[in-house]
């Protein structure tokens, strides 16, 4: 009964989805009042109802419904009720559910705070995000129904795939949609934009915390699957660009890109159209990685054929709203003129370039993605594009950014570097590239080119980061959220590079049989084997080891890494053990038992590399303080007011 | 700086970046394409002796040997019509197993036995690699794996 209620709450969701979309464009084309207004009630239904269905989701999987096709394939009896409850969005159905919530939760969150926007405009922005909302609905209805009955009902589910049995890849996935759904905020924003035919500074500053906040939930929710990818995976990679990491990282690309440009937009009115087009590309990358992710055409191009009808909903979707988009860009665009002049030196320049690296960045990250589904499509043969063409085509834009950042930052808007900023940046610059070396040669014993460029721009974007709070508050001037929040997040950019640069360049991993009593040294530490028992779970048995490290002598710590069997049934889990220290992790994952009483084992020296998430953390707080910034919180008076006396002050 | 020249460094800066990008995509983008090929396409003599690739199919039941104690092992892949051996030196994914699907990366000995340095577990324990599926003439599974 209760799937019923939760298929029958999805219709009416996708109902007054329509009446969303209808009202809130119809009313904004006509300036009819009431429309409008039924428009924004729409908007609280539909939100309810998605909720509602949602919740009888989780309700089928808590009380174990198995007779529900999709909970018999995600879960199991024995599977813990956390887990359960996580196995919700396991797989397609429940992850398009989930989407539709986060897109319902935001459309609810910008209907709630747009009051000062003039109506119009805030009605289309609304009814752009009930045809996405549409869209979603009808191919959850259509094609990926989650309350399909299955009869006669299952006696036991099918299991959530063990690898997702972990705390990071419960929250990853509701996180990143925050970030992937977020986008779609900035996208109606845009579209709604585009229909009115004229852009002001109003809009770039309604559009940044938006764009802010979803930005930082995509930073978290990449951060987490690099996270679970190093411990969970069991052979401590942090990053494979495998293209389902690339489907979330290309719209984070964008995205940063388009706060950026967004900032320019707002202090100077200039880079108009394409700010509109980075917020179209933004949400557009955002369907494509669900997609790519979530619809099976990773594993097989030809998964279609088995299901003709969701790939071409897909194509058809995606198509609709990018095309449609674009459309609309190269009918309204040039109409928005950007008139303003900037010096070589100013800060429009560096976003520029920001934007240039970023997107040529993308660019070639999306090329090696989709390549090898082109050529499979067209039957030219199976082909896979390594990781070097990645790693390559991402460090060479990265490296003259990363360089840039820390002038761009010291950079006041259209008049240039100032004299003395750039005294005091060349004093960094050179300090950083003298610390880099001494890194290298002190604390690795080794000085080898790419590592010094990689730590002096690190420490580089560090430095000319925190330079900025210094001057500040030498000068006794206030230090606005937005500032603060640009400082923290390029801090942590530098952090994150740091950490690359170390376990890149110094990481030492070696593969070893061991029996119980039988050591190995990496880089200078001593694992030694010196227990194995079984152990028992809730749903799974295995054998357990202890790894004792030490280091000349001096004992460490013991680490557990486990080999598991999942009573459901199927292949085994590392499970690697790894203790965790501010200037490495050590790593054992054990393998299999070789005969003789030995099994295998990999074991790992990561120097730095807790700075990579650390990094990233700071990245999101930074859009975080910046996107509570006081300036988005005004009201529409006083930011007009506001508006002409920024445009003349010194800007941060 | 007057709108023109302004104009005129934007266009500067994203043509050469475009350039520069499109260069470096070019020369990055051949080096590093990994072609798949099948146990009957490398005896047919298909597969390239120079470079690395991947090879795909099912582990031949009993065909698995370890040197006791040791990480070396030695399987053998088929696609039900020629077989291939692969020797291969460290840890195994926890996927793989007798009889089931596997991609290696590698390249081919002189002796025509493949030497891998990486076997592969990109799949999950309910269906097998989609090449594998495809060069076996399977269907091809529709569930997504994460």
């Amino acid at each position: 009964m209760i799937p019923e209620i939760g298929h029958f709450a999805l219709i009416l969701a996708l109902l007054l989805a329509i009446a969303q979309s209808v009202f809130s464009l119809g009313g904004a084309a006509r300036g009819h009042a009431g429309w409008m207004a039924a428009g924004r009630s729409a908007v609280v239904g539909q939100c309810v109802f998605v909720a509602v269905a949602f919740g009888a989701l989780v309700h089928a999987f808590v009380q174990r419904d198995f007779s529900v096709l999709y909970v018999a394939m995600n879960s199991n009896s024995q599977l813990p009720v956390y887990f359960r409850v996580a196995a919700v969005w396991g797989a397609h159905e429940g992850s398009l559910l989930l989407w539709s919530l986060c897109l319902a939760a935001w459309s609810l969150a910008v209907t709630g705070f747009s009051t000062s926007l003039d109506a119009p405009f805030r009605s289309r922005v609304i009814g752009i995000l009930g045809l996405i909302s549409i869209g979603f609905q009808l191919f959850m209805l259509t094609t990926s129904n989650p309350f399909e009955r299955l009869v006669p009902a299952a006696a036991e589910g099918q299991d959530l795939n063990p690898l997702l049995q972990d705390f990071a890849l419960t929250v990853h996935p509701p996180i990143l949609y925050l970030g992937y759904v977020g986008f779609a905020v900035a996208f109606a924003f845009a579209c709604a934009t585009l229909l009115e035919g004229r852009l002001d500074a109003a809009w770039a500053r309604w559009t940044r915390p938006w764009t802010l906040a979803a930005w930082l939930f995509l930073t978290i929710g990449i951060a987490l699957g690099s996270w679970w990818a190093y411990y969970e995976l069991g052979w401590g990679g942090w990053w494979f660009w495998d293209p389902v990491e690339n489907a979330s990282f290309m719209p984070w690309l964008a995205g940063t890109a388009l706060i950026h440009s967004l900032a320019v937009t707002e202090k100077r009115g200039l880079f108009k159209s394409w700010t509109l087009l980075l917020a179209v590309s933004a949400f557009s990358l955002s369907l494509l990685g669900t997609f790519l992710v979530r619809s099976g055409v990773l594993i097989s191009v030809h998964a279609f054929a088995t299901d003709p009808a969701r790939g071409i909903f897909i194509l058809g979707f995606l198509t609709a709203v990018i095309g449609g988009a674009l459309i609309l860009y190269a009918w309204r665009a040039p109409r928005l003129k950007s008139a303003a002049g900037f010096e070589a030196t100013s800060r429009e320049t560096f976003l520029l370039f920001n934007n240039v690296f970023l997107i040529a960045a993308l660019g070639l990250i999306l090329l090696g993605t989709l390549y090898p589904l082109f050529m499979d499509a067209l039957e030219l043969g199976k082909i896979s594009v390594g990781p070097p063409y990645f790693e390559l085509v991402f460090l060479v834009p990265m490296l003259p950014l990363l360089a840039l950042i820390g002038v761009g930052m010291h950079a006041a808007w259209k008049r240039g570097l100032l004299g003395s900023a750039r005294n005091r940046l060349l004093i960094i610059a050179g300090s950083a590239i003298a610390a880099a070396l001494v890194i290298g040669a002190a604390g690795f014993g080794e000085i080898r080119p790419l590592t010094t460029i990689g730590f002096a721009l690190a420490l580089w974007v560090m430095a000319t980061s925190i330079a900025i709070p210094v001057g500040r508050l030498r000068a006794r001037l206030p230090i606005p959220g937005a500032v603060l929040g640009m400082v923290i997040a390029h801090f942590g950019l530098g952090l994150t590079t740091l950490g690359i640069t170390g376990v890149q360049s110094f990481k030492v991993e070696k593969d070893v049989a061991l029996a119980v009593g039988d050591a190995a040294t990496v880089a200078d530490y001593d694992f030694r084997l010196t227990a194995l028992r079984d152990v028992q779970g809730p749903n799974f048995v295995g054998v357990e080891a202890d790894v004792v490290v030490s280091r000349a002598g001096e004992p460490i710590t013991t680490l557990h890494p486990q080999k598991r069997l999942y009573n459901s049934g199927g292949n085994p889990m590392t499970e690697a053990g790894i203790e965790v220290g501010a200037a490495r992790d050590l790593f054992a994952a054990l393998g299999d038992d070789l005969g003789q009483g030995r099994w295998s084992l990999r074991l790992q020296y990561k120097p730095l590399i807790r700075y990579i998430w650390l990094g990233a953390l700071l990245i999101a707080l930074g859009g975080g303080l910046a996107a509570l910034d006081r300036r988005y919180r005004r009201s529409a008076e006083a930011r007009a007011a506001a508006a002409v006396s920024t445009a003349t002050a010194r800007a941060p | 700086m007057r709108p023109r020249r302004k104009r005129l460094l934007a266009v500067t800066a994203i043509v050469a970046g475009v350039a520069a990008a499109t260069t470096l995509a070019m020369l990055a983008f051949e080096d590093n394409l990994l072609y798949f090929y099948n146990p009957t396409q490398v005896h047919a003599g298909e597969a390239p002796t120079d470079r690395m690739f991947r090879i795909g199919g099912m582990v031949t039941e009993g065909s698995v040997q370890r040197t006791e104690g040791t990480l070396k092992i030695r399987f053998v892949v088929t696609d039900y019509k020629e077989s291939i051996p692969v020797n291969y030196e460290g840890l195994l994914p926890d996927l793989f197993r007798e009889g089931q699907g596997v991609i290696a990366h590698g390249r081919l000995s002189d002796s025509g036995e493949f030497v891998a340095h990486e076997v592969l577990a990109k799949h999950d324990e309910n269906y097998m690699p989609p090449e594998v599926a495809e060069s076996l003439h399977l269907p091809t599974p529709a569930r997504p794996s994460t």
